[in-house]
């Protein structure tokens, strides 16, 4: 009864199934698939010529390049874009001693209340405050941006497929949708006429959709002058800042990785003993004929 | 233990002795794994999944207990307490990561296991109640695995939660209310996660209790074992202790090293980026996907795209529950004489390239977006594997003819039992 | 080791049944296995206790700054100091003689006011205001509050009396209100 019941039943899903499938098939086989601008163009994030120092099982952060990072941060990016969940003191991390911390919090207005009347007021930042905001709120961003609320850049690089690389893409990715060819030859312009970047709208190969809300922020180089002397290249900017945002995401990477190594070392060692052992246990289970 | 043969627990000091007169829980713990329990000697290193199984549990729930001493199930604040815990908390970093990592291992481990019970058919008399209660657990995961992804109230939580309700509103009549009275509300909100947070960590302890009841239940018969030919001598047995324990222990290194693996080195290589965005009840991701121990059931439930009589919605909801609930029938769908797949040369065909490429395609094609030929080729998958389990396993079962099966485990093992002269080994034992 | 063959009931206990050196190179073996595995477990442990520790945030609010260039004589503050009550009171002559007045060696918990206050400073006096016998929140510090007694702090939970110098005088506090860490710099009191 339970099979027969059960050969139905599964005939009867199967056949819902398979008729959805020559349902769709007759549709799919019938419509001239259209490609779509972003399946023609868009592209892959790809690393700097340099790659990071982060990456790899035995990356380690380049102090200095986070360093130059957060002053493109806090120079080109922190006008439009928080950094919601990283603290002045965490800047520490960077290298800098506690003095130089509290003098570059300091160098910041957070909100905070008038102490005497408690009215809101600005005040400068101390260790514990978090990065202030460059909007008190959503609706101010997105009205000082054409309805685009800049996103938060504390994750950011966790946050989208291949971050860091994305970051550095994205950043230096802005192109003439005029005059942009892919890597097959085709103009953009020629071929998705009606995908061209709207008013307020740019034209980048690396963004999701192609055309994205945020002007070119990195655009000349020189923009940012180093104090290490780094040449201040757009590519070297866009770099520095992918690994600021790297360590913005996941401050705690090079920590992880340094425990992991001690962590399977270990491991390692306890499973070759526990192999040995299984084998001393078993050792007198070896199969062998009677005779 | 119902083998004769089984070594009885004997205390030798005093502490031990007043403990198994007063509560005889070492005498208990024993008979369960200790060396009271006779195991078939052959098991191979499929069979060390079940106790990888258990450690996972542990190990969440060690972890779980711990996050749940930073995290606060408010909406407003629950993303920022799961960044507290990466940022701030000492080792709160380690901990999240082994809890979300730990998830994707139990369910790889759970997975082997249960493909383990289909080609070994472990599921047939006289372990059936085993399977039940296997399933069940297996169920109570997904639920918690569901609520736990919900959580870290990031865009694929909010979405997930709103989607995977969503599935309730397609019953008809009660759905719609049915969804709002699950959620608290219109949209997932405050009211939702508050009590995703609260049955999230009731029912790990749940399982706990059906876990209990599934090794009780399995020390009933006893294990199963690859011939799967039951046990008819001490000779086919080996004390649980210390041959099964020091093989359960290296399996859980060699476990363990490629847990620490993805945890130290690539932690968010199984999750997905949009949950790094926090919730954004205006804005729906590209591709919103579960988890991907999820993608075959989400595969088939989005196979179904054509009004056949029933919405195509229903189709693919009570398909998805349909996938997972077909397997409490299989104990009575296989009709085979014959346990394991080495001896049944039909079903093992069927096993390896049919049920297997079919799970490995709803798994693919599951995290893919739902788009063409993504859409027709799961609805092939799916197709498939209903009428593997409801039409070719009963009809395989029935007609197919059997190998030759040793007499023993003994002779299995050895390829002699005293016994096996009498040439009994020709014919298949009927079980 | 295992040189022992025959009937498969025999192979089951050959382990046991081995010579004496086999015995001894398993047991070695399998004890550094098991020894591996417990020292495994507890440098697992370290973690979880560790995370009940305050976390990097709350550490990093342990320091309090307030400008008491405008507290007059006789006037105390409260501030707030790792989630916790400081009381701050710049002490009267007639409180600085009264807390001299009394012999140190017939105190509870023997400590002079030049002690639990600053060179320079020290009408100043700086204490937590919890109260030594069970933490509760002693009075005196805003005005109109029972002071006790001894016209310094009282703490109504248990009756715990303390004097101008905040020293334990009556009542079951075992030591005087803590005096935190704490520097003067012109007007600026840091805590911490």
């Amino acid at each position: 009864m339970i099979r027969l019941v059960g050969i139905l039943v599964g005939l009867g899903f199967a056949l819902v199934a398979l008729i959805s499938f020559v349902a769709g098939f007759i549709t799919w086989s019938n419509e001239e698939a259209e490609e779509t601008a972003e399946h023609a163009f868009h592209m892959e994030a790809h690393a700097p010529a340099d790659g990071f120092d982060f990456e790899g099982p035995l990356g380690n952060w380049d102090v200095a390049q986070l360093q130059r990072g957060y002053q493109v941060y806090k120079e080109v990016c922190a006008a439009c874009h928080s950094l919601d969940y990283v603290a002045f003191r965490n800047l520490e991390e960077l290298g800098y001693s506690e003095e130089q911390v509290k003098a570059e919090a300091e160098s910041w207005l957070v909100p905070g209340i008038n102490p005497d009347t408690g009215e809101a007021m600005s005040r400068a930042g101390m260790l514990t405050d978090y990065f202030p905001s460059p909007y008190p709120n959503d609706v101010a961003a997105a009205a000082a941006n054409n309805n685009a609320i800049p996103p938060d850049l504390s994750l950011m690089t966790k946050a989208r497929h291949d971050g860091s690389n994305y970051v550095y893409s994205l950043l230096t990715g802005y192109n003439d949708p005029a005059t942009y060819t892919n890597e097959a030859g085709e103009g953009f312009a020629e071929r998705f006429p009606d995908s061209m970047p709207g008013t307020g709208l740019y034209f980048n190969p690396y963004f999701a959709n192609l055309n994205l809300a945020m002007a070119p922020p990195l655009t000349a180089d020189g923009q940012v002058t180093y104090s290490d002397e780094t040449e201040a290249t757009v590519e070297q900017m866009a770099a520095d800042v992918a690994a600021f945002l790297t360590w913005t995401a996941e401050p705690k990477l090079i920590a992880r990785k340094q425990t992991g190594w001690w962590v399977l070392a270990f491991t390692l060692f306890a499973t070759i003993l526990a192999w040995f052992a299984k084998k001393q246990v078993w050792a007198g289970l070896k199969p062998k004929r009677e005779d | 233990m119902s083998f004769p043969w089984a070594k009885e627990y004997e205390p030798k000091y005093g502490l031990t002795k007043f403990f198994d007169e007063k509560l005889p829980l070492p005498r208990l713990v024993y008979n369960a794994v200790g060396a009271g329990y006779p195991v078939p000697r052959n098991l191979s290193y499929f069979w060390n999944f079940g106790v990888l199984a258990g450690f996972c549990l542990m190990l969440q729930i060690v972890t779980g207990i711990v996050l749940a001493m930073h995290y606060a199930a408010d909406s407003g604040i629950a993303f920022g307490s799961v960044e507290h815990i990466m940022r701030d908390v000492n080792w709160g970093w380690l901990m999240r990561y082994a809890h979300a990592n730990g998830a994707s291992f139990f369910f790889m481990v759970i997975y082997i296991h249960i493909f383990r019970g289909f080609f070994y058919a472990s599921y047939k008399p006289p372990r059936e109640m085993i399977w039940l209660l296997g399933v069940v657990i297996f169920l109570l995961m997904m639920a918690t695995a569901f609520m736990g992804y919900v959580l870290p109230w990031g865009q694929m939580s909010f979405w997930g939660a709103k989607v995977i309700t969503g599935l309730f509103g397609a019953i008809p009549i009660v759905g719609e209310p049915l969804q709002i009275w699950l959620l608290g509300g219109y949209a997932p909100d405050n009211a939702a996660l508050n009590r995703f947070f609260s049955l999230h960590y009731l029912l790990p302890f749940v399982i706990a209790g059906a876990v209990i009841l599934h090794i009780w239940a399995l020390h009933i018969p006893g294990s199963s074992n690859p011939t799967g030919v039951e046990i008819k001598q001490e000779s086919d047995t080996l004390p649980f202790h210390p041959y099964y324990t020091a093989k359960d222990g290296f399996g859980l290194g060699v476990f363990l090293l490629l847990f620490f693996i993805f945890l130290f080195f690539m932690p968010n290589m199984l999750g997905h980026p949009d949950n790094y965005i926090p919730a954004n009840p205006l804005s729906t991701p590209a591709l919103i996907v579960p988890e991907w121990y999820f993608y075959p059931f989400y595969a088939i439930l989005r196979a179904f795209t054509f009004d056949f009589i029933l919405p195509a919605k229903l189709w693919g909801v009570l398909a998805m529950f349909a996938s997972i609930l077909v397997w409490f029938f299989l104990p009575w769908l296989d009709r085979g004489p014959v346990r394991s797949g080495h001896y049944r040369p039909l079903f093992r065909k069927f096993f390896w390239f049919g049920l297997i490429p079919c799970m490995a395609a709803l798994f693919y094609l599951g995290g893919a977006h739902a788009e063409e030929p993504y859409i027709m080729f799961s609805q092939l998958a799916t197709a498939y594997y209903f009428l593997h389990f409801l039409v070719i396993l009963p009809i395989v079962s029935s007609i197919e003819r059997p190998d030759p099966m040793p007499y023993s485990i003994t002779e299995a093992v050895l390829g002699s039992d005293k016994k096996a002269v009498l040439g009994e080994n020709a014919e298949p034992v009927a079980v | 080791m295992a040189t022992t063959t025959g009937t498969p009931e025999a192979n089951v206990t050959a382990g046991e049944a081995s010579g004496e050196d086999g015995v001894r190179r398993r047991d070695f073996i399998e004890i550094a296995a098991v020894s591996a595995a417990g020292v495994g477990g507890l440098v697992m442990v370290f973690p979880l206790i560790s995370q009940m520790a305050p976390s990097a945030d709350v550490l990093a609010e342990s320091t309090t700054e307030l400008d008491i260039g405008a507290l007059e004589t006789g006037q105390a503050v409260k501030a707030v100091f790792r989630k916790q009550p400081v009381f701050v009171r710049r002490l009267t002559q007639i409180e600085i003689n009264q807390a001299n007045a009394v012999p140190v060696d017939s105190l509870r918990d023997s400590q002079t006011l030049a002690e639990r206050t600053q060179e320079g400073h020290e009408d100043v006096l700086v204490v937590m205001g919890v109260c030594t016998h069970l933490g509760c929140v002693p009075l005196g510090a805003a005005e109109g509050e029972n002071k006790g007694e001894f016209n310094g702090y009282f703490c109504p939970c248990h009756g715990s009396h303390y004097d101008t110098a905040a020293r334990i005088r009556k009542g079951p506090a075992p030591t005087n209100l803590e005096v935190p860490e704490y520097t003067i710099t012109d007007t600026t009191l840091v805590i911490g």
